[in-house]
């Protein structure tokens, strides 16, 4: 039985006021349900912290149009460089684009700071009709006899709160999805240490150093040498006036290889390909954040009795090496979330049955399917080889390719062959390997 | 200064202490660990190993990422949760 409506009573909850959260309570409160958004920080992105480039600016353009007028945003990006470093040497894809899908509204991407995106969007929530109430922990859940969720627990005086629906969009840790069994401990190759920098740096040297027009920017992401021999990568990302930065480390690795992520931080900013891009900068702040990155293997129960998972909470990040996409799967994980709530309040029934309807409209939105698809893939991206051997591997064959001195000109079999050689690579292993890319990526 | 030390790092961040720490470690349970991951693992190294084997904690800058609590290895050597509402760090640029 749900309770019966009164003045304390939400129809729905949603708590944690990161992007999933705000989009939950912005939808559902669009369609003129009383919406409950819980923060814990003293406002919403207080604690979030991301690299931060939100991709997906045509989903937000949806629900907002022309969103990044009205929105703090940096820079949107229309460069992108994804390198592979040893010690001495960098190889990068560097795509540089002009095409009216990237430079043009909505735009691809955009450069963020969570504290301000993440506040601006809860305010989203706010004037659409959804109560916000920051400075709030969330403990634990409501719990009618037959084990229906009816509300969750706050750590404030007279700490209960009714809803219908309660939607944990609490981030990595999700203390209510692990608390009412929906999700599984995680363990520590699951889980990259985040640490990061803001560093200022004056707006026109910006410009001249990563070769920008106007307001776009870049983003670039690094494996290789610079995390030693932790798996892991780097970032660097354009802001108006400063860079955000950092590296990800991958925990069961830090733990085996006894590193401090912050001495990796150093490190990265020393290498020679880092270095000139960030001199004379000022560091502004310095964060530090956990994030699930093995996908479909740590997807929770997503629905149950009267609650909803979305977001980080539900591991929807996508760390495949080209892509490390959170902030759009918070987004659309959200909306499903809200849509599948607004369901149950239009047919009032809150079972898991109804609920289940967060599937399919999370399909609509291809969540599950881009999760599905690349599977596999944060297995091979925190693989060793991968992380340690490639990077050298394309470096020393570089060095080879380009290398005049007056000895005969390698064919590059033989000179690939060589390098490998040089970095102990095995060509049984190349192959396997092969086949793991071909099945991670290619089908 | 574009590099840092951890201090220098430190000093950017912003937290509102509460009287209570909202994470309690029992340093006798960390006397029979040998891996000690939290001493090099916590992004802001508030775990100090002490000379009669238990570890000091700090939990007053903490960053409430969680990498202790999934590192640790000792079953209830850490006490986990979020601090109050309002309370701990507060990001502005991150």
């Amino acid at each position: 039985m749900s309770p019966s409506k009164d003045s304390e009573n939400f129809d729905v909850i949603v708590v944690g006021a990161g992007p999933a959260g705000s989009a939950a309570a912005l939808i559902a409160a669009r369609a003129g349900l009383k919406v409950l958004l819980i923060e814990r920080g003293e406002y919403p992105g207080a604690k979030n912290v991301s690299g931060a480039v939100f991709y997906g600016s045509a989903i937000l353009d949806e629900l907002i149009p022309n969103w990044w007028e009205q929105a703090p945003v940096e820079r949107h990006i229309s460069r992108r460089n994804l390198l592979l470093l040893s010690p001495t040497t960098s190889v990068s894809l560097d795509f540089r684009t002009t095409a009216p899908s990237y430079v043009e509204p909505p735009y691809n991407g955009f450069t963020i700071l969570r504290p301000k995106f993440d506040r601006w969007f809860a305010a989203q929530a706010e004037a659409a009709g959804a109560f916000l109430l920051t400075s709030t922990v969330v403990d634990d859940v409501l719990r009618e006899d037959d084990g229906q969720i009816v509300g969750v627990k706050v750590r404030r005086d007279e700490g209960e709160i009714r809803a219908d629906v309660v939607i944990a969009c609490d981030g990595v840790h999700s203390w209510l999805a692990r608390k009412t069994g929906m999700q599984r401990e995680l363990h520590t190759h699951e889980l990259s240490l985040g640490v990061k920098e803001v560093i200022g740096l004056d707006k026109s040297m910006i410009r001249e150093r990563f070769q920008l027009e106007g307001n776009a920017g870049m983003a670039l992401e690094y494996v290789g040498a610079v995390t030693e021999e932790i798996h892991g990568g780097a970032f660097l990302y354009t802001n108006q006036d400063s860079l955000s930065l950092g590296v990800l480390c991958q925990l069961s690795s830090l733990v085996e290889h006894k590193k401090r992520p912050y001495d990796l931080l150093e490190k990265f900013k020393a290498h020679p390909a880092v270095a000139p891009l960030v001199r004379g900068g000022k560091l502004r702040e310095y964060s530090a954040h956990l994030i699930p990155e093995s996908g479909w293997q740590m997807r929770p129960h997503l629905y149950s009795d009267g609650m909803l998972v979305a977001g980080d909470a539900a591991g929807f990040v996508l760390a495949t090496g080209v892509y490390i996409e959170g902030i759009n799967y918070a987004l659309q994980s959200g909306l499903a979330a809200g849509e599948a709530a607004i369901l149950a309040c239009r047919r009032r029934e809150f079972s898991r049955y109804t609920l289940s309807h967060y599937v399919e409209f999370l399909r609509r939105r291809n969540v599950l399917q881009d999760f599905q698809a690349y599977r596999h893939a944060p297995n091979f991206v925190n693989s060793e080889r991968l992380q340690n051997l490639y990077p050298e591997l394309a470096a020393r064959a570089s060095e080879g390719l380009f290398r005049v001195d007056g000895k005969r000109k390698e064919k590059l079999l033989p000179l690939y062959w060589r390098s490998m050689r040089q970095v102990g690579g095995k060509p049984g292993d190349v192959l396997k390997d092969l086949y793991q890319i071909a099945r991670a990526y290619l089908w | 200064m574009v590099m840092t030390t951890h201090e220098e790092k430190m000093r950017t961040a912003r937290f509102r202490v509460d009287e209570t720490a909202h994470i309690v470690v029992d340093g006798e349970k960390c006397r029979s660990c040998s891996v000690r991951a939290c001493t090099y693992v916590c992004p802001a190294n508030l775990f100090v190993p002490l000379d009669d084997g238990s570890v000091l904690f700090n939990y007053e800058q903490c960053f409430e990422c969680g990498a202790c609590y999934f590192v640790c290895t000792q079953e209830g050597a850490i006490q986990w949760t979020f601090p109050k509402g309002g309370y701990g760090v507060t990001f502005r640029e991150s």
